[in-house]
């Protein structure tokens, strides 16, 4: 009879880590920061299609980098979540918070109990009365939650992104200075990124409507990269 | 909060609706409450709409009725789906808000989830369904019957519905509920294809007016509490409801030109 290797919960959950990491460190990136009238989106993205940013709620939008297929699936049930809950209770109770504890519990468990974790990195963000009142939560693949001011980075280059923009973020940014940070940040090879590799989209307070996410893309996208 | 039950991972489904019945179908418009016979609950009266040029109008009366009393004078009929269409139900209240509710978040949820809207023949196809799911209700005296209308490709379009989730589109105009009968006499005789947007509004407060008139159940125009009816149109540039002061203006004129003319403006014998 064979005796099965033990294997202790440090070193497995370490593999575990060490596997989620690997993944989600071979995708692009993606920046979330604030500006003076909401909170910024933007993502390195050649395609037109499948989205790496996406509307959650009213005031809540989602961010995901690593394996398409993974984030798409939490992308669709976080929207399932918050429309139940706002046609069960009403718009005002659907919380970024709310919607950042569930990810957090079911990266958490997907992280110890199935085969392989997820290799995903999100945030959850909404936008507030004022920037006082913003959220960034940045979630990891094994369900711990970062409540970010400010800003957030996710992805391949995130060591570098984060520490540039620990320097260049300041607080009241206009949303050009913001776009051409991220742009600048997210292409820092091969110098700022163009419209046609960059996907925008913001949560913008001022927005009339009761559903502030809006994208940016086109000629609109374009005026905001030129100087 | 605990993690997130496997529901919400299922592949494929873009309709809030299909997962609410699974999911939580206690919080259905249809759920079976097991009741028996029929019973009396509030009911909205008299929606009309009409396509005009650039664009569709919808307007609604004020009152809501429980029997020979009225339940609630102000009550709004006319509701936006999206950015690009309007529902007005007459019927049950109750159920209709609840169902307009659904609708909106149904419409929503298949934006967010496949990241374009559906189209205006495909947002009429849900709301059919939606309609079909209340059989059981209407069958019980709490029926809903709405009109929907909306924006696409250039112009206005209108559709109405069955008890059962038939579903028709309408040319030009269309009015449900108890006064409507009313309403589409004085539209038939009043309704041209080339109407402005102030032309339109006129047209739809005329056509209220005379409903008011001929049925209990449709609120007229209130000049006491200034409750006038409610007025949304779709164009071009989305969804928008007529302001109060506006549809005042406008009705003020309607109200003017009866105190000559009672029945209003004579239509030609030939």
């Amino acid at each position: 009879m064979s005796i099965p290797y033990y294997v202790g919960p440090e070193q497995l959950m370490k593999d575990r880590a060490d596997y989620a990491r690997k993944g989600i460190a071979r995708g692009r990136s993606v920046i979330v920061l604030q500006y003076c009238d909401g909170i910024l989106f933007a993502a390195e993205n050649p395609s037109r299609a499948l989205h790496k940013v996406s509307e959650m709620y009213d005031r809540i939008g989602f961010a995901a980098v690593g394996k398409y297929n993974e984030f798409e699936v939490l992308r669709v049930a976080g929207i399932r979540l918050a429309d139940l809950r706002g046609y069960s209770y009403d718009r005002a109770d659907v919380t970024g918070r709310g919607l950042a504890n569930a990810y957090a519990q079911t990266l958490g468990t997907v992280f110890t109990n199935e085969p392989k974790p997820y290799e995903v990195e999100l945030v959850v963000a909404e936008v507030g009365d004022s920037s006082d009142n913003d959220q960034i939560y940045r979630l990891t693949y094994d369900g711990s939650v970062a409540d970010e001011h400010g800003f957030a980075a996710m992805g391949g280059q995130v060591d570098q992104i984060s520490g540039e923009l620990t320097q260049s973020w300041r607080v009241g940014m206009t949303l050009r200075e913001a776009v051409q940070l991220a742009s600048r940040l997210l292409g820092a090879a091969g110098g700022s990124l163009q419209e046609d590799s960059l996907e925008v989209a913001v949560l913008d307070r001022t927005r009339v409507a009761t559903r502030k996410f809006s994208r940016i893309n086109g000629s609109v996208l374009k005026s905001l990269l030129s100087e | 909060m605990a993690a997130l039950p496997p529901a919400f991972f299922t592949v494929g489904g873009s309709s809030f609706t299909q997962f609410l019945a699974t999911q939580s179908p206690d919080v259905l418009p249809s759920f079976k409450i097991g009741a028996q016979g029929s019973l009396d609950a509030p009911h909205g009266t008299t929606i009309i709409a009409m396509t005009f040029t650039g664009g569709v109008l919808m307007a609604g009366d004020r009152r809501a009725t429980l029997g020979n009393l009225i339940a609630q004078r102000d009550i709004d009929k006319v509701f936006p789906s999206d950015d690009f269409s309007c529902i007005g139900i007459a019927g049950s209240a109750g159920i209709a808000i609840e169902i307009v509710k659904l609708f909106q978040v149904e419409l929503e949820h298949y934006e967010k989830i496949e990241g374009s809207a559906l189209s205006l023949n495909g947002k009429a196809n849900r709301l059919a369904t939606l309609i079909r799911s209340n059989l059981g209700m209407a069958m019980q005296g709490l029926a809903v019957l709405p009109i929907f209308a909306g924006f696409e490709g250039g112009s206005g379009r209108l559709f109405s519905f069955d008890v059962t989730g038939g579903r028709y589109e309408e040319v030009g105009y269309h009015a449900v509920g108890s006064g409507s009968l009313f309403a589409r006499g004085t539209l038939k005789k009043s309704y041209r294809s080339d109407f402005d947007r102030d032309e339109a509004i006129l047209a739809a407060l005329g056509a209220l007016y005379d409903a008011a008139e001929e049925d209990s159940a449709t609120g007229g125009l209130d000049l006491a509490r200034r409750i006038f009816p409610g007025v949304s149109i779709v164009t071009s540039a989305g969804y928008e409801r007529i302001s109060d002061f506006e549809t005042a203006q406008l009705a003020e004129q309607i109200i003017a030109s009866r105190m000559s003319k009672p029945d209003g403006p004579i239509a030609p014998l030939v």
